[in-house]
C-alpha cells in the first residue's frame, strides 16, 4: 500500500514536472523578431519604487527613454507597455502595478481609447501572457477575451501553445529558463533611421465619439488613481501615425479638465520638443528612434519634474547603484546597434534579415 | 457542450467529486441533475422533447406493464374456473390493449423523431416533385432544430417499451429513475444505444468508491480523447478540404480521402464511445460496447456485427424479426415459394426485409438521399455477399487459403476498401457526386499527383502525416491485442513503470498533439449529427 501511494506521488510529481518544463518550451520567447511579447513580464524583477509609471501601448514603450529621465532628472521610471494595448490592459496593468506600488505618477497614453472592443488575440497575448497569475489578471483576460479565446488557456498558456510542437526553434531552447534582457524598463530601443514620407489623410469618420466600454476604463483608471492618491496624466505621443483627430483631442481635453488630470497633447508640441520626422523615427512616423525618444523624453521629464516636483535620486548611492548599471546596458545597446547599422546597412538584432543570409 | 470543451471536463470534474462524496442513496438523483444540466446547457427548449418522451413512454410502459401483470394475477385467481379458450380471449383482449398503447406510444414518438427530423427533408423531395412536374408551387422550409440526440434517446425509449410489452422484463415504477434511463448524459451525444435490463443493474446501484474502477474509467476516457483529439480531428481538416472541392481533389486523391475518412470516423466514434463508457464506468455504470475491432472483418456482414454493435442489434431484435415474421412477410414468403420454388422463394422475404431494415438504418443516418443510398447499398452488397456463398465454398474448397495470414489479410483489406468506398455517399453527402468522385479514381488515378499537386496542400504537415502513421501503428497494435482480451488488463501486468510510461506517453501526446484550441475549430463528434 505504502508502496503504491509512493509510486502514485512519484508519478504525478513527474507529470506535472513534465509539463511545466513543456509550457516553458512552447511558451514563445519573443527573444528575436517580434519581441514585444516579453516586455510585460520584466516589470516583476524590478525594485518597486517607481516616480513614474508609463501605461499604454507601442507609443509609450517606443518613445519614451527611462535612462534619460534617469540621467536628466534623477526619475526611477518604467514602462508598462506592450504592443496594441488597448484600455482595458491598461487599467488591469494599473491596478496589478497599484499592489506592487505607488508611484507618484501614472503617465497613460490615449490613443487607445479609439477602441472599444477586443481586437486581436495576438496582442491580447502580447499583454496578457507576460502577467503573473491573479485575479487582477483572471479580470483582464475576461475583458480582453474575443469569442474563440478561453480562460483556461491563459491559465494554463500551455493549452494555447501546444501547436508549436512543428515550429520550435533554438530560440525555444535557448531561453528556456532565462530570457535576454532586450529593453530598459520597459523602453525599446532603436536607433536605426526611417523618416515620414507621408502624412496621413484625416479620414471624416461618422461619429467621434469614443466607446463607452472604452471610457469606462478610463473612467476606472481615474478612480484608480485617486483611491491610491495617485496623480494620472494624460498623453498624447508626437506620432504621426495612427491619426489623432482634433475632435478626440477635443473631448480628451474636456475631459481631462473636468477630472482635473493634466492632459498632454505631446503631438502638438513636436517642435517645441525638437522633432524632426526626417531623422527622429525608425518605421516613418509610427515611433520615435532613440534620438527622438530623448528628445521627448527630456522635454516631458521636465514638465514632470515640474508640476509634480519629483524628487531627484541622483545623489541616493543606492539607487544610483542600480541604475548606473542600467546606464551601461543602455549604451551597450546603443553601440552594440550602431555597430550592426554600419556592418549592414540597418539593424539585424531585431529580426531583419543579414545580408548574408539575405544572399542565401 | 463537446465532450472536448473545457467546460465538459470541469464539468465532469465537480460530477465525479460530488458523485463520490453525497451519500450513496443520492447518486442516481445527481446523475439525473447532471443529464438535465447537460441537455439544459446545450439547448433549453430540447428539454421539451426529451420530457416528451420521457413522460410518454414511461406511463406507457407502466400501463402495459400493468396490464400483464393483471392478466396473470386473473388467470392465477380463475385458473379453476376459466377453460382454456376463456384464456385465451382474454389474453388476446389485454394483448389488443397493449398492442394499441405500444403502437400509439411508438408513433408519438417516432412521429416527433421524423417532425424534427425528417420534415424538412419530405419539403425539399415535395418541392423537387413540384418542380419536376412544372408546378411553381413551393412549400416553405420550416425552421426546426434537431434536438441533440433523438435519434439514440428515441430508439433506446422504444425499446424499453417493445421489450416491456414483449414481458421481458417489469416496467420501472419510478418515474425520475426512468429519466435517468432516458436522459443518462455520456450515451446522449452518439450513443450506444443501451438496454434498460442491461443497464440498470448498474444505473441505480450505490456506488462507493472503488479506485481500481474509477482508474479503468479514466484509463477508456484518455484512450478516447486520444482518438478523437489526436487522430479523429487532426484529418478532420484533410478531409474536409478533399471533400469540399472535388473539382481539384479527384482522382488519387478521392482515393487518399476514402482512406482518410475511414481512418477519421473510426477514430471519431470508437474514441467518443471509448470517453462515453469511460465516463460511465467512473460512475460504477456498465454500457455496452458499443465495438468489437471492426476493421478486421473479413466481410461487410461481420463488419456490421463488428461496429455500432448496438445499433444493429437494435435494427435486428425490433425491425428485422418483427417484419420477418409479420403477417405479410409470411404471405409473401408462401406466395414466393409457391410462384419461384423454395431456392428462391425462402431468399424473396429475407432479403426484402434487410433491404427494409438497411433503408431504414440509412433514414436514421440523416435526412438525405445520400444516406439512404448508402444504407441500400450496404444492403444490397449483404445480399450479394449471401449469393456468393456457394462460390466462396467452392473458391475454399479448391484451394484452401483461408488459414493463410495474407489471404486473412486482403479479406480485411478487401472489407475495409468495401465499406470505405460506400462510406463515400456519407463523405460527399451528394449521390450523383459520389458516383462522379467514385469514377474519377478509376479514370483519372494518377499517382504522380499525390507529389505534383502537393500533398501537403489539403491542411496537413509533413509532422501531422508522421503522427498519423505512428498512431495508426498503435490502433492496429491495441486492437491486435484487444482481439485476446482486455488492453487495460494486459497493462495492468506490467511492471509499474512500464504503466506508467504508458499513461505518460497518452497524457503527453494527447495534450501536445491534440487539435485542439484556438486553431482547431474543434469538431463535433460525427455521429452526433445522426
Amino acid at each position: 500500500m505504502r508502496r503504491k501511494y509512493i509510486w502514485n506521488s512519484l508519478g504525478i510529481i513527474f507529470l506535472l514536472v513534465s509539463l511545466v518544463f513543456l509550457q516553458n518550451l512552447f511558451m514563445p520567447k519573443y527573444a528575436s523578431g517580434i519581441v514585444e511579447g516579453g516586455m510585460i513580464e520584466t516589470y516583476y524583477d524590478e525594485p518597486k519604487n517607481h516616480d513614474v509609471i508609463f501605461i499604454g501601448d507601442c507609443e509609450v514603450y517606443g518613445n519614451f527613454s527611462p535612462v534619460t529621465l534617469w540621467k536628466e532628472y534623477g526619475i526611477k521610471s518604467f514602462i508598462r507597455g506592450s504592443a496594441q494595448q488597448l484600455i482595458w490592459h491598461s487599467y488591469y496593468l494599473m491596478e496589478e502595478t497599484l499592489k506592487y506600488e505607488k508611484p507618484d505618477v501614472i503617465v497613460f497614453n490615449v490613443l487607445s481609447l479609439k477602441y472599444n472592443e477586443p481586437q486581436r488575440e495576438a496582442y491580447n497575448r502580447m499583454t496578457l501572457d507576460g502577467m503573473k497569475l491573479s485575479m487582477t489578471k483572471i479580470r483582464a483576460i475576461q475583458a480582453s477575451m474575443l469569442e474563440e479565446e478561453s480562460l483556461v488557456e491563459y491559465i494554463f498558456p500551455f493549452l494555447r501553445y501546444h501547436t508549436r510542437w512543428n515550429e520550435l526553434t533554438q530560440d525555444d531552447f535557448n531561453y528556456l529558463i532565462d530570457k535576454p534582457d532586450l529593453f530598459h524598463n520597459g523602453y525599446y530601443m532603436r536607433v536605426d533611421v526611417n523618416p515620414v514620407t507621408s502624412i496621413p489623410r484625416k479620414r471624416p469618420l461618422p461619429d467621434y465619439s469614443f466607446g463607452e466600454n472604452a471610457m469606462s476604463y478610463l473612467d476606472g483608471m481615474v478612480a484608480l488613481a485617486k483611491e491610491n492618491d495617485v496623480e494620472l496624466v494624460l498623453i498624447k505621443a508626437p506620432t504621426i501615425y495612427p491619426v489623432w483627430y482634433d475632435e478626440w483631442d477635443d473631448f480628451i481635453t474636456e475631459y481631462a479638465d473636468k477630472q482635473g488630470l493634466m492632459y498632454v497633447n505631446l503631438l502638438e508640441r513636436a517642435d517645441e520638443i525638437g522633432i524632426d520626422f526626417q531623422t527622429d523615427t525608425y518605421d516613418g512616423g509610427l515611433h520615435m528612434n532613440l534620438a527622438g525618444a530623448e528628445k521627448l523624453s527630456r522635454y516631458f521629464g521636465n514638465i514632470l519634474v515640474e508640476a509634480f516636483e519629483l524628487e531627484d535620486h541622483r545623489n541616493n548611492l543606492e539607487v544610483k547603484g542600480v541604475w548606473s548599471e542600467k546606464v551601461a546596458f543602455y549604451q551597450e545597446m546603443i553601440d552594440s546597434q550602431v555597430a550592426e547599422i554600419e556592418r549592414y546597412g540597418h539593424l539585424v538584432s531585431w529580426g531583419n534579415p543579414r545580408e548574408e543570409d539575405e544572399e542565401e | 457542450m463537446l465532450f472536448t470543451s473545457y467546460g465538459f471536463i470541469g464539468f465532469l470534474a465537480v460530477l465525479f467529486v460530488l458523485y463520490y462524496l453525497i451519500p450513496k442513496r443520492f447518486q442516481w438523483i445527481l446523475l439525473l441533475l447532471g443529464s438535465y444540466v447537460f441537455y439544459t446547457l446545450a439547448s433549453p427548449k430540447y428539454m421539451l422533447y426529451i420530457l416528451a418522451t420521457t413522460v410518454t413512454t414511461f406511463y406507457a410502459a407502466k400501463y402495459i406493464g400493468r396490464l400483464t401483470v393483471e392478466q396473470k394475477k386473473y388467470i392465477k385467481i380463475n385458473k379453476e374456473t376459466l377453460t382454456s379458450e376463456e384464456k385465451k380471449t382474454y389474453k388476446a383482449k389485454i394483448k389488443t390493449v397493449q398492442k394499441k398503447w405500444l403502437i400509439g406510444t411508438m408513433l408519438l414518438n417516432f412521429g416527433i423523431l421524423a417532425v424534427a427530423k425528417y420534415t424538412n427533408f419530405a419539403i425539399a423531395n415535395l418541392n423537387y416533385m413540384f418542380e419536376a412536374t412544372g408546378q411553381s408551387f413551393q412549400l416553405s422550409f420550416w425552421n426546426i432544430a434537431l434536438p441533440m440526440g433523438i435519434s439514440f434517446y428515441t430508439f433506446q425509449s422504444m425499446g424499453y417499451l417493445i421489450d416491456v410489452y414483449r414481458g421481458k422484463y417489469e416496467a420501472q415504477n419510478h418515474l425520475p429513475k426512468f429519466a435517468l434511463f432516458v436522459s443518462f448524459f455520456p450515451q446522449l451525444i452518439q450513443g450506444p444505444i443501451s438496454r434498460y435490463d442491461d443497464m440498470s443493474k448498474t444505473l441505480y446501484q450505490e456506488h462507493s468508491y472503488d479506485q481500481n474502477t474509477v482508474k479503468r474509467g479514466f484509463q477508456r476516457i484518455l484512450w478516447g480523447y486520444f482518438k478523437k483529439v489526436v487522430i479523429a480531428d487532426r484529418l478532420l481538416v484533410a478531409v474536409t478540404t478533399i471533400v469540399q472541392a472535388p473539382e481539384v481533389y479527384d482522382g488519387v486523391f478521392v482515393f487518399i480521402g476514402m482512406l482518410l475518412y475511414a481512418y477519421q470516423l473510426y477514430a471519431d466514434f470508437t474514441g467518443g464511445i471509448d470517453i462515453t463508457i469511460g465516463i460511465a464506468q467512473v460512475f460504477g455504470v456498465q454500457l455496452k460496447e458499443n465495438f468489437q475491432q471492426p476493421y478486421f472483418s473479413k466481410n461487410i456482414a461481420e463488419y456490421w456485427r463488428r461496429w455500432h454493435i448496438t445499433m444493429g442489434t437494435w435494427f435486428k431484435d425490433y425491425l428485422f424479426y418483427p417484419i420477418s415474421v409479420s403477417k405479410p412477410m409470411l404471405k409473401l414468403s408462401k406466395f414466393s415459394r409457391q410462384k419461384f420454388g423454395d431456392a428462391i422463394g425462402k431468399r424473396i422475404p429475407v432479403y426484402l426485409a434487410t433491404l427494409i431494415v438497411w433503408f431504414t438504418t440509412g433514414l436514421w443516418h440523416g435526412s438525405s438521399w445520400n444516406f439512404i443510398v448508402w444504407g441500400l447499398m450496404n444492403g444490397i452488397v449483404i445480399i450479394l455477399s449471401l449469393e456468393m456463398k456457394p462460390f466462396y465454398e467452392w473458391f475454399h474448397g479448391k484451394f484452401n487459403v483461408q488459414h493463410l495470414w495474407y489471404f486473412k489479410l486482403f479479406q480485411i483489406i478487401r472489407t475495409i476498401l468495401l465499406m470505405s468506398s460506400i462510406r463515400m455517399f456519407d463523405t460527399y453527402r451528394n449521390v450523383p457526386l459520389t458516383f462522379k468522385m467514385f469514377g474519377t479514381m478509376f479514370t483519372r488515378f494518377d499517382i504522380s499527383d499525390l507529389w505534383n499537386r502537393d500533398l501537403m496542400g489539403f491542411g496537413l504537415s509533413l509532422g501531422d502525416y508522421v503522427i498519423l502513421f505512428v498512431c495508426l501503428i498503435v490502433l492496429v497494435l491495441v486492437s491486435t491485442i484487444q482481439t485476446r482480451g482486455s488492453v487495460r488488463d494486459w497493462l495492468s501486468q506490467k511492471s509499474p513503470v512500464f504503466q506508467y510510461a504508458v499513461h505518460y506517453a497518452l497524457i503527453l501526446a494527447l495534450l501536445v498533439f491534440g487539435a485542439y484550441g484556438i486553431n482547431y475549430d474543434s469538431s463535433q463528434f460525427i455521429y452526433n449529427q445522426f
